[in-house]
């Protein structure tokens, strides 16, 4: 009977001693939090689905003979960075910084990493993986400017180059231990990184591509809008992995991301309506969607920094915002940004990054800085306008110089007969929806 | 010999269908086309980019009938088609020199 008791209180006390141990992170026992790790995996399979989703969005854009030349090069965009982020992506932007620049060759191949190995509170091989994802998104959305009329294998290789040399770096100076982030740029998830880098590489490509023929003259339509809604709503969707597993963690500034963007989304969508409603008196659906993509773009640098209350000031501006610059702008200055990269992803992630730099608080997340409200100072908007301008002139000029470069030994535009025969058939040798037979009783459906 | 060729909305062409059926009148041809006449073009938006489109769907029906049928044919298609309002459509007629059925080479009146 003594024993017995005795095992009881040892094992009792046991309990209680291991029960008030302090839970460790990573640090002490080195090993990944479960809850973190279940989150930024799955959230990094919400990012993934926003390349088919922007496909399909991008798809019901285009005219007809173009849709499956779209949705080609985003999937394409899918499996070629994927490989070239583990073989020298990862390691370009999240390696050992080299002068504020660029990262280390060390993690080449993802070599010295392991399935032990941790970045902060998960598997490193985790947040590669994650962000792996934004990079793919990000080679997709370019893809919209110069739709319809770029060579497949120019953009093949304009894709691997442009990745390798423009988005890894922009990611190392913001993310990586690069100068931007040292500056103190805030940027949550993405806002210059992935949308200012996108949009305006995108905008370079099509003034060096040129107008699609007959753009001036006659207007071109989307083919399938109900596609186009469809890719909206899984790019709305796997948005919330996009912001909210910027914060690496399954806890409050998550949720604070995930519930900022969709009110910046459903506000934007709702005041790019309220604009087109006064200016055309029809509110589209295409205007809809359009306007809650901007709203998640504009939200994307600054989810884990800003109130909701303040994530309905930024939707109730960018809506207008990106409205005018896909309407009036894109019209008096005459470039065919095809599907409006620019006009959206740069537009948007150009305020949403500025607007970052007046609404950010430290009460919100001491991590982050305050914006001109908390502070009453300019400190980090002009920090926010550096590290703007600086994504704009390197992706810049980085894009222009690479489409040059591949010009010298390949065109980059279709030939005119591909162009008017549609690039399904003439580059893919595909047709996306085959012609319609009459069913057994002979019947058309007319009308 | 006449054709018939009767340009109307297509929502009306079941019903005209049936009404021929009931005429005994099944040989026809229909096509999917686009067209206008006085109709008004209707505004389209796209991202706040402004398409006029003054094309409107229609269906052509075309009818080879024999010459006494013609008037009987004709009533039956404004019976059904007609619903007053501009964009009704229009039958034309035209004269027939020949018909021949394939299948059985037979000419003329037989190969109705």
């Amino acid at each position: 009977m003594k024993t017995e008791i005795k095992r009881l209180f040892t094992v009792m006390a046991t309990v209680v001693f291991l029960m008030a141990l302090p839970r460790t992170v990573g640090a002490a026992e080195n090993s990944a939090d479960p809850g973190n790790t279940a989150f930024i995996l799955l959230c990094s399979a919400l990012v993934m689905l926003m390349t088919p989703g922007l496909a399909l969005f991008y798809g019901g854009m285009v005219r007809k003979k173009n849709v499956l030349s779209i949705l080609m090069q985003c999937f394409a965009v899918l499996a070629i960075v994927s490989i070239q982020w583990v073989l020298c992506g990862y390691s370009l932007a999240f390696g050992s910084d080299h002068s504020g620049l660029i990262g280390s060759l060390e993690f080449l191949g993802l070599q010295n990493i392991t399935t032990d190995s941790l970045a902060g509170s998960i598997p490193q091989l985790a947040f590669i993986g994650f962000q792996l994802m934004f990079a793919v998104i990000t080679g997709a959305i370019i893809c919209g400017s110069f739709a319809e009329r770029m060579n497949f294998t120019a953009f093949i290789i304009f894709i691997l180059l442009w990745t390798t040399l423009v988005y890894d770096p922009l990611a190392h100076w913001v993310w990586g231990g690069g100068w931007l982030g040292q500056l103190g740029a805030l940027d949550f998830a993405g806002g210059t990184v992935v949308h200012i880098s996108s949009g305006f590489s995108g905008l370079v490509a099509a003034l060096i591509l040129g107008r699609r023929l007959g753009q001036e003259k006659e207007a071109i339509v989307p083919h399938n809008l109900p596609m186009t809604v469809t890719g909206a709503a899984l790019l709305w969707f796997g948005w919330f992995g996009f912001n909210a597993g910027s914060a690496l963690a399954a806890e409050g500034l998550a949720s604070l991301a995930f519930l900022v963007t969709n009110t910046c989304a459903a506000t934007a969508a709702f005041s790019w309506v309220a604009a087109e409603w006064i200016h055309h008196r029809k509110p589209t659906v295409f205007g809809a969607v359009s306007g809650a993509i901007a709203g998640l773009v504009a939200i994307t640098p600054a989810a884990g920094f800003v109130s909701p209350l303040s994530s309905i000031i930024m939707g109730l501006l960018v809506g207008p915002i990106c409205y005018l610059a896909i309407s009036k702008m894109k019209e008096k200055l005459a470039y065919d940004d095809s599907l409006d990269a620019f006009g959206i992803h740069g537009v948007g992630g150009t305020f949403g990054a500025l607007a970052t730099g007046v609404f950010a608080s430290t009460a919100i997340n001491p991590a982050g800085a305050d914006g001109f409200l908390a502070s009453g100072d300019l400190h980090l908007l002009l920090v926010q306008l550096t590290a703007v301008v600086a994504t704009y002139a390197f992706a810049g000029i980085t894009t222009f110089l690479i489409l040059k470069f591949i010009n010298l030994f390949l065109p980059l535009r279709v030939s005119r007969a591909e162009e008017e025969m549609g690039l399904d058939l003439s580059l893919h040798g595909e047709d996306a929806y085959s012609q319609v037979d009459l069913n057994d009783d002979g019947q058309i459906l007319a009308g | 010999m006449k054709k018939i060729e009767a340009i109307i909305r297509p929502t009306k062409l079941e019903e005209l269908k049936q009404a021929l059926n009931d005429l005994e009148v099944r040989g026809m041809t229909i096509y999917n086309v686009m067209g206008r006449g006085l109709q008004k073009d209707v505004k389209q938006y796209y991202r706040g980019q402004e398409v006029s489109v003054d094309l409107f769907s229609k269906v052509k029906v075309e009818i080879v009938c024999r010459d006494h049928w013609l008037e009987k044919i004709i009533a039956t298609i404004l019976k059904v088609c007609s619903t007053g309002s501009i964009g009704d459509g229009k039958i034309f007629v035209y004269p027939v020199d020949e018909i021949i059925r394939i299948s059985s080479k037979e000419r003329g009146d037989s190969a109705l």
